[in-house]
């Protein structure tokens, strides 16, 4: 629209101008202005029109303006609508017409204007937005290219920095090596040149030696009132090859005599050492096998442990015999022991331990009542005792033939019997007792078929209930209301009996009082479709087999006959009314 | 406990730090400037005086205790003097050669004189005037050691820049063994007990311990760690069957006899945590007058009026051992264990570490833990322990002797006129007396055994 709108109206004012320079000098500024005023606000444009108008329009230029008019008109695309001077008198009607396009065109316009000021508004408030956000962008750019630059600036730094110091680090390796090499040099010079002196001072020794041994020195003597006795008393003896072998002799037997005697101390230790393992071994074995009884007692793997101390009983005296004879040969086996022993041994003080701890609570909750308790626990332990050592002894019983016959097939297989007897007694228990729940099962449905049976035969009694009663209701509208009520009465009975019996069935009677409900409930309209059969019931209740067998007439039979029957009934009474009714 | 059964025997002259026991306990013999005075223990009366032309600087009695040597090392001479024949006399003059180390050899009838510049060992026979000489004797540490029974001598020499060892017969110089020894620079070596064995260490900038048996075989080495400052003292436990490695580290290694291997190492902490040892702080008091303690004898002295009395007090653990921080840039620093010592039942070892100069660790062997710690108020100058008993005495350079004893610990003021400063003590072989040495005089005191209990 906008678009369309603005070069048709960017021609005007000049064109107008130069028209209206043409017309009058006077109005041009003023019309020029209105012009633009118009332009701008129409609110504006009566007044300033109408004060211009003089101007404007003038009796001699009346054409001329009608014309100009028409031309603008025209201009401003109005095709259809120009003013026409008949004898100078313009008609109303167009001139209206036309003020009316050129309002409706103008308030148009004005509209448009209105919508592009806004929009324009809007638009410099997003363009000024929109460069506050740049702006601000800009700045963070700047800002992050700044900071971009100073990171860049430090890591160049920092690599610098890394550069020199790997730089220090070369260097100061090159000097350490330099000094190490240094150091070693040194050393070795060091090493050398006292080698050189202590070489050059053996050589001074030797040559002062040499010089002091030349010179015959006076003054080294020796002045003694006489000689010394030597102090065992003998004689110096000569060197001779003799004396070397005998002191080479005496040197080794003062070896062989500190061997011997170290040997001899070895020994003595470890038979030492011997006797205290014998010792400890034997106490070890004194400790373990009283525990055995102790075990026996203890519910948990006694017969495995049992057999674990014989075993070790064994190995400990067959050790113990080998003690004497060699230790290398039982080392292994001897150690084995004890370290079995020794685990055993501290599995048991552990269990002690734990038993102390236990017996020691049990004190510290029942200090008062200690004799009396402990009797009894004391009686309570033994006939445990008592009732383990059984267990155990049968158990035992049970082993010993498993040993005395672990090949005989047969036994084995008499054993796997004994062993699923017990088995077997209990499937033959289960499956009673599955016979006993499977009998009560079905006991059970014969009772509810029975009950089912005998709901049936009440619905068939309250069928022919109402079919009595529609009778009544029927005979209602006539006059024989009274006949009614013994017809009534007596299905009533027959009902009130028949939920005598039902009571014996706890389950159904629900059942019952619904379908009841149904059948009470149920419209006489549609009583004959909805009303459900037995042969339904029976299926809703899964129980076809038996209604099947037991009902073997067809339901629709059923049905037909109860409603002839009901008929039969109704025509009875009928007949039986019209009966009573013929005498009266 | 001690103090009501100890005694001071009065005071005497000494010089030099010269004053020893005769090896069989009968006599003590002291030097006083060129006298030698020879004196009956039990009586201190005076048996014998010599004359010797100088002043003495080493003295030694045999091993028979029959004879006395006086050596003068600046004049080069040694003197003999006999205990059976005062008139007898023997003087061995090493002329210009010089003098630095003289020393009897086990039979007694030997002298073994090291020259100058350790040029040679001479070794003088006072049976046939003979002499003999050991050229390349090495210089260090402890160069020279005998078995306990005499009979053979271990001299370390170094000849072609190369330690050897060698191994003579006492009773002619037989040389019985000669060997290179695997050290870079042998410091010292010292026999088993049982003369079986001969442990040789290298010097301190290498950890390494050697140990060879009679007939110069190596049974093995052992070296702890490298690159630091190695061993700094060595001990043999009486019965062999021990060696106590002490060493800069601060730490002492005890080695066994049948694999020569380490069995476990003491460390001397600075703060002693273990719960089983017992610190005993020695406290300084001013003396009470009219306490209980001073005697009668004390009282009348007057220089135990002034001297501050000093009891144990029991720490409690956690206890903090005084360290003293040694210059790492002077040789041979302050750090480190420097003297051990095994008690004659093998029972205790006592060390002694430099760094912690006031403090005296003593170890059970049996247990191989820490025992007890004596901490005193003046830096240890000397402890030794009784040859009978487990019984240690120790000085710290005052005028107090201390004691321990598993029992406990003590210490004891000496109750002599003037102060008397115990620079050094050791036991008489009984056990019963401790010899005292001040600078210039020593005391004798009788430790009653009886009431040891």
């Amino acid at each position: 629209m906008g678009d369309w709108w603005t070069p048709t109206m960017m021609p005007d004012p000049s064109l107008d101008t130069k028209e209206l320079s043409s017309i009058s000098g006077i109005s041009m500024s003023p019309s020029r202005q209105n012009l633009h005023h118009s332009l701008h606000s129409t609110m504006a444009l009566p007044k300033n029109s109408y004060s211009v108008l003089s101007a404007f329009c003038t009796e001699e230029n009346v054409s001329q303006c009608i014309a100009y008019v028409n031309q603008e008109v025209c201009s401003l695309g109005l095709t259809g609508v120009s003013l026409e001077s008949k004898s100078g008198s313009l008609s109303a009607v167009p001139v209206l017409n036309l003020l009316y396009e050129v309002l409706q065109l103008q308030r148009r316009a004005q509209r448009a204007l209105n919508d592009l000021e806004t929009q324009q508004l809007k638009s410099g408030s997003d363009l000024e937005h929109l460069q506050h956000s740049n702006c601000r962008l800009k700045d963070q750019l700047e800002h992050t290219r700044r900071e971009n630059s100073g990171l860049h600036e430090g890591e160049r730094q920092l690599q610098l920095k890394i550069k020199t110091l790997q730089n220090c680090l070369k260097s100061e390796k090159e000097e350490v090596q330099k000094l190490q090499s240094i150091i070693s040099s040194r050393a070795t010079q060091y090493n050398h040149d006292t080698k050189r002196k202590e070489r050059e001072c053996t050589k001074l020794k030797e040559r002062l030696n040499q010089l002091l041994m030349d010179k015959r020195d006076k003054k080294l003597s020796i002045e003694m009132s006489n000689y010394l006795g030597r102090s065992d008393g003998k004689r110096g003896l000569w060197k001779t090859g003799k004396m070397e072998a005998r002191h080479e002799g005496e040197m080794y037997r003062a070896l062989l005599s500190d061997y011997e005697t170290r040997q001899r101390t070895l020994m003595l230790e470890n038979s030492e050492l011997k006797k205290v393992l014998q010792h400890m071994k034997k106490d070890m074995i004194a400790i373990l096998s009283p525990k055995k009884h102790c075990i026996k007692t203890e519910p948990a793997d006694d017969s495995l442990e049992q057999a674990g101390s014989e075993g070790e009983e064994e190995i400990g005296e067959s050790s113990r015999e080998t003690l004497e004879q060699s230790c290398e040969q039982a080392r292994e086996q001897l150690t084995n022991s004890i370290r079995l022993q020794w685990r055993k041994l501290k599995s048991h003080m552990e269990r002690l331990d734990s038993q102390a701890s236990l017996v020691a609570c049990q004190e510290r909750e029942a200090e008062e009542m200690m004799s009396r308790k402990e009797h009894e626990e004391e009686m309570q332990r033994m006939r445990m005792e008592l009732q383990q050592c059984k267990e155990f002894i049968h158990m035992q019983q049970q082993l010993l033939q498993q040993l005395s016959s672990p090949c005989d097939e047969e036994t084995a297989a008499l054993l796997n019997d004994c062993y699923t007897l017990e088995e077997k007694e209990r499937l033959k228990e289960e499956w009673r007792l599955f016979n006993e729940q499977k009998r009560n099962f079905e006991r059970e449905r014969k009772n509810f078929t029975e009950a089912a049976i005998r709901l049936g035969h009440e619905r068939k009694m309250f069928e022919e209930d109402r079919a009595a009663w529609l009778k009544t209701q029927f005979l209602n509208m006539t006059p024989f209301v009274d006949r009614k009520r013994p017809a009534l009465s007596e299905p009533h009975s027959a009902l009130s009996v028949s939920t005598e019996p039902e009571a014996k069935l706890q389950s159904t009677p629900p059942l019952v009082t619904k379908s009841q409900s149904y059948s009470v409930f149920s419209t006489p309209k549609a009583a004959p479709v909805k009303m459900p059969s037995t042969a339904d019931l029976y299926r809703s209740l899964h129980l076809i087999p038996e209604s099947r067998g037991h009902g073997k007439c067809p339901s629709g039979e059923t049905l037909t006959k109860s409603r002839l029957r009901n008929c039969s009934t109704d025509c009875s009474v009928i007949s039986l009314v019209r009966d009573e009714n013929s005498p009266i | 406990m001690y103090q009501n059964s100890m005694n001071f025997s009065e005071v005497f002259k000494q010089s030099n730090q010269l004053c020893k026991v005769s090896p069989d306990g009968k006599y003590l013999a002291t030097c006083v400037q060129y006298r030698l005075v020879v004196r009956d223990f039990n009586t201190l009366q005076i048996v014998h005086l010599y004359t010797c032309l100088d002043q003495v600087m080493h003295m030694e009695w045999s091993s028979d205790s029959l004879f006395i040597l006086c050596a003068m090392y600046k004049r080069g001479l040694v003197q003999v003097w006999s205990l059976e024949q005062p008139d007898w006399h023997c003087k061995i003059d090493e002329g210009s050669i010089g003098l630095v180390s003289s020393r009897w050899s086990p039979d007694g009838r030997h002298i073994l004189n090291t020259t100058e510049f350790n040029l040679r060992v001479t070794v003088w026979s006072l049976c046939t005037k003979s002499v003999s000489y050991i050229k390349y004797p090495k210089a260090c540490q402890k160069g020279v050691d005998f078995t306990t029974d005499g009979r053979y001598m271990a001299l370390a020499e170094r000849r072609e820049c190369k330690d050897y060892i060698s191994v003579f017969v006492c009773d002619d110089w037989h040389l019985l063994r000669h060997f290179e020894s695997e050290t870079q620079d042998l410091a010292g070596l010292e026999w088993s007990p049982n003369g079986c064995v001969l442990a040789v260490w290298d010097n301190c900038l290498e950890y390494k311990i050697l140990f060879y048996s009679l007939d110069g075989r190596l049974l093995s080495s052992y070296s702890a760690y490298e690159w630091s400052l190695g061993i700094k003292s060595v001990a043999w436990s009486p019965s062999s069957q021990f060696l106590a490695v002490g060493s800069y580290d601060e730490k002492v290694r005890i080695l066994n006899h049948i694999t020569w291997k380490k069995i476990t190492e003491f460390e001397h902490p600075a703060t002693i945590i273990n719960t089983k040892a017992v610190v005993f702080k020695e406290v300084e008091k001013r003396p009470v007058v009219g306490s209980e303690d001073l005697s009668i004898h004390q009282l009348t002295m007057n220089n135990s009026l002034f001297s501050t009395q000093s009891k144990y007090e029991i720490t409690q653990l956690p206890a903090q051992v005084p360290v003293i921080k040694p210059d790492p840039d002077r040789a041979n620093p302050k750090i480190g264990i420097s003297t051990l010592a095994f008690s004659a039942d093998n029972r205790y070892l006592a060390t002694k570490n430099d760094n912690m100069p006031q403090s005296l660790w003593v170890w059970d062997m049996q247990r191989l833990s820490l025992l007890a710690v004596l901490e005193q108020t003046a830096p240890v100058r000397c402890f030794v322990w009784d040859p009978r008993r487990p019984r240690l005495a120790l000085c710290t350079g005052n005028t107090k002797v201390y004691l321990w004893s598993p029992a406990g610990c003590v210490s004891v003021n000496v109750p002599v006129e003037g102060s008397f400063q115990v620079q050094s003590l050791f036991w008489h072989c009984s056990g019963s007396t401790l010899i005292l040495l001040s600078k210039e005089h020593i005391c004798l005191c009788y430790v009653d055994a009886e009431e040891e209990k």
